[in-house]
């Protein structure tokens, strides 16, 4: 057992290596779908259900052992410094989707107008009347006619919604630390109810892009940025509330002290990214 | 599950577990760090088999041997193997045997984590690799994948994405790890400024890593939404824009070599002092020209573009952004040769491949330096002559660095002294075999022979013939380091001491272990810290 001082290094790792096969076989089982085989969606369940197993079991034992006190101090923060690191890398992921969105809205598409022609430059041989303008679907219109997504409809509720769960969030984290256990199972709960309801809301918004607003993801550029940005924020939303979930689960079970409680703030740290992420979006693909 | 408790005696010397097992779930960075080296070391074969592939057809005018698209393929997979599979690896398997002797550390913070992070890059490699056997061929755009083009490939295009997802997700895993360790792992005493500098510019490699891996993922997630679920990113007829593209892998593309190139910087700033027997020169600066570096990387990716029709005044920032990089790399070159100056030298093997890297990096940073510059890059571009430039600074740079290492550092993984006649060869033979297979490209490039061709002009013929024959020479003559490896771990030419090289001990901590090194270290942390490298 860990002691204050020492810092606990477990001795050997069964689920990792699971993982990552289970990892592999999911890819490849998707890339087997993707060029048309049809064992390709059986392998990507198999490898998936692996996948699930791994993290089940590993999470699982984090938890056995963080409940029997072997994480101590040293080991706590160098969890955190890991969570960090994490979302680090996960705001360079978005930001090359914002940054896509930006560089094609603000360069690419002036220049497929004609912005800044010269000698030498095929823009207007090509699209000789095509005019720049923003949503677009480009010079080929691409996916057809399509109608934008307003921002003062669901997309509005959206952020009401996350910003809410973001305060639930932080309501449970301050039950937590004051110890009032029924604080933080409530606040935990409306966070994750808060979180299922925006994908719900979200899921909606979809659908209604798709049979009524004629906007897919084959909508030009347009559709891409949209349904890429808003796609990847959604599944991460997914994650992010499943995680909370699991956090809750722990909580009624009596886990985690004013002390110790790791995976609660690393889940409230990634809800938290997650609501940040959305504001962008919300400023950045549905008010501008 | 057992626990080995760290700064607990009655473990002192609990070994490691027996058969294969060990090895698929160790959590040892001792473990973890060798089977990174071996993998690379098999890889680094696999990639020279590639390129002597495309040595061979290119040992004289006409088509010889292989097909156009093979050919392609070829220099496509050599690229991704040498760069995801030999050299990065094996700088984190340097990082993972060396960066917890360094500071003191009982091992790396994270040992699960850096357990997957291993067979990620296995199966990352994998997926790779598993393309050469597929309809349509392996991908044959080139290692930056650019659209239209590589949306041509064949069957094997969502493998070498998602192949680019896994090894995403291992250097992602890894260079977390390392930051973790080296923030939080430190014996009492090790301050940030007392670091080796190979931790260092680790440090600031994994910081590297962590912010550039997740925007090649998005790149090639962005590809493969292109070429199957009908996304308009790199179709202008959509409004998207091919050169999107560009600029996004670039921004990855330019830290990515830094990657590879900054943990080279730190074992030569870790190898040369100790034969010198002298302190590095200028630590702090090292740091700093280190760091300055990793910054300047973010904000001169354009300049790999400089000929795709970027507006003038891009043109001309990505140009002088790119200078500024010879400011701290001059800092660095300065700094080596000042520790060398009036130092007590000897040449043993890894002196004589560090000397050599100073030397031949210093080149393939001039041929950088005369390509940052726009108007005349028109004319390099896509010739033999990046060819040679970037080979300059990856093989006579990284590569032999990574062979210093292994010298260096053999005796004490191994507790045996490598035959240091036999080393001596090899270094000279690749020294020489080296400048004969990349020094003539630099005039085949500015004499115009575009690269990425199976066949070429018959005026190009000489040059070429001679970068082949010195491509085989250097190709056969890392099979030497090979029978090194095995020979030293069998008992080389003797023990080694604990110390190994002359007052070792005073430049860094693990050299106040036994050789061999026990399967755990520092389980106590460390009494005193060596200053004696800054």
């Amino acid at each position: 057992m860990s002691t204050d001082k020492a810092y606990y290094i477990p001795s050997k790792a069964v689920w990792p290596f699971i993982g990552t096969i289970g990892l592999m076989t999911t890819l490849a089982g998707f890339a087997n779908y993707l060029n048309g085989f049809g064992y390709g969606s059986t392998m990507m369940v198999f490898g998936l259900m692996l996948f699930v197993l791994m993290l089940t079991g590993w999470f699982a034992l984090q938890a056995a052992e963080s409940e029997s006190g072997m994480h101590n101090h040293g080991v706590e923060i160098s969890y955190r410094m890991g969570m960090m690191w994490f979302i680090f890398s996960e705001v360079m992921f978005f930001a090359v989707f914002f940054g896509a969105l930006w560089y094609t809205r603000n360069l690419s598409v002036d220049w497929l107008g004609g912005f800044g022609d010269g000698p030498g430059r095929s823009t207007n041989m090509l699209w000789p009347d095509f005019e720049a303008h923003w949503p677009t679907n480009g010079p080929g219109e691409i996916g057809g006619e399509f109608e934008t997504m307003g921002a003062f409809g669901l997309p509005l509720l959206n952020t009401l919604l996350l910003l809410s769960s973001g305060v639930t969030c932080t309501w449970a984290h301050h039950g937590l630390l004051a110890g009032h256990r029924d604080q933080l199972i409530k606040g935990l709960a409306a966070t994750v109810g808060l979180g299922f309801l925006f994908v719900i809301c979200q899921a909606t918004e979809y659908h209604e892009a798709y049979t009524e607003m004629g906007l897919t993801l084959g909508s030009g550029i347009y559709g891409s940025t949209f349904f890429m940005l808003t796609g990847f924020h959604g599944f991460h939303v997914c994650v992010g509330a499943i995680i909370l979930t699991v956090v809750l689960f722990r909580s009624m079970k009596g886990h985690f002290t004013p002390e110790n409680h790791f995976a609660f703030e690393g889940a409230a740290w990634y809800w938290h990214f997650v609501d940040v992420v959305w504001l962008g979006l919300f400023i950045f693909v549905y008010i501008l | 599950m057992s626990s080995v408790v760290a700064e607990h005696d009655d473990h002192h010397d609990h070994g490691p577990e027996k058969g294969i097992l060990r090895w698929i779930f160790t959590t040892n960075h001792k473990d973890i760090g060798t089977l990174y080296l071996f993998f690379a070391l098999a890889m680094f074969f696999v990639g020279g088999t590639m390129a002597l592939i495309i040595r061979s057809e290119l040992f004289e005018p006409g088509m010889q041997f292989v097909e156009p698209q093979f050919f392609n393929s070829m220099t496509t997979m050599h690229a991704l193997v040498m760069v995801f599979g030999a050299v990065m690896p094996a700088f984190v398997g340097l990082a993972n045997w060396m960066i917890p002797l360094m500071i003191g550390a009982p091992d790396m913070a994270l040992p699960r984590m850096n357990n997957m992070s291993f067979w990620m890059l296995v199966a990352g490699v994998l997926l790779l690799a598993s393309t050469l056997f597929m309809e349509g061929g392996a991908p044959a755009s080139g290692w930056t994948l650019y659209p239209p083009l590589v949306l041509q490939t064949g069957d094997a295009l969502p493998f070498a994405i998602f192949s680019v997802h896994m090894l995403g997700i291992s250097s992602i895993m890894g260079a977390i790890n390392v930051i973790v360790t080296v923030f939080n792992m430190r014996a009492p005493g090790m301050t940030l400024m007392k670091m080796p500098l190979f931790v260092w510019t680790w440090l600031i490699t994994a910081f590297l890593l962590i912010a550039i891996m997740p925007v090649f993922a998005g790149a090639v997630t962005m590809l493969l939404t292109d070429r199957f679920f009908e996304t308009s990113f790199f179709d202008a007829a959509g409004g998207g824009d091919p050169v999107l593209y560009q600029h996004i892998f670039w921004f990855f593309g330019h830290p990515e070599v830094y990657v590879m190139i900054l943990p080279t910087f730190g074992v030569a700033s870790t190898i040369i002092p100790v034969f010198a027997r002298k302190p590095l020169f200028g630590y702090t600066s090292m740091v700093y020209a280190t760091s300055a570096i990793a910054f300047l990387s973010f904000i001169v990716w354009a300049h790999h573009m400089f000929t795709v029709g970027m507006p003038i005044a891009g043109e001309l920032y990505f140009m002088y952004a790119t200078m500024l990089i010879a400011v701290p790399t001059g800092v660095k070159v300065f700094n080596w040769t000042a520790t060398m100056w009036k130092g007590a030298m000897t040449f043993e093997t890894p002196m004589l491949f560090s000397i050599a890297f100073v030397v031949l990096f210093t080149m393939g940073g001039f041929t950088g330096l005369m390509m940052s510059v726009a108007p005349s890059d028109f004319q390099y571009h896509d010739t033999y002559f990046i060819v040679a430039h970037f080979h300059y600074t990856l093989v006579p740079a990284s590569v032999f660095i990574l062979m210093a290492a292994g010298y260096f550092w053999l005796p004490k993984w191994t507790g045996n002294m490598y035959n240091e006649r036999i080393g001596r060869l090899h270094f000279w033979l690749s020294a020489i075999s080296v400048n004969i297979l990349f020094f003539p490209q630099h005039f085949l490039g500015l004499a115009g022979m575009p690269r990425r061709i199976p066949d070429y002009a018959v005026q190009f013929a000489d040059w070429n013939m001679i970068s082949s024959i010195g491509a085989f020479i250097y190709g056969f003559s890392q099979l030497i380091f090979v029978w090194i490896v095995f020979d030293t771990i069998k008992g080389g030419s003797g023990k080694a001491t604990d110390e190994v090289w002359e007052d070792a001990r005073k430049h860094s901590l693990e050299w106040t272990l036994p050789s061999p090194t026990p399967y755990h270290t520092f389980e106590k942390p460390p009494e005193k810290i060596p200053t004696e490298h800054f």
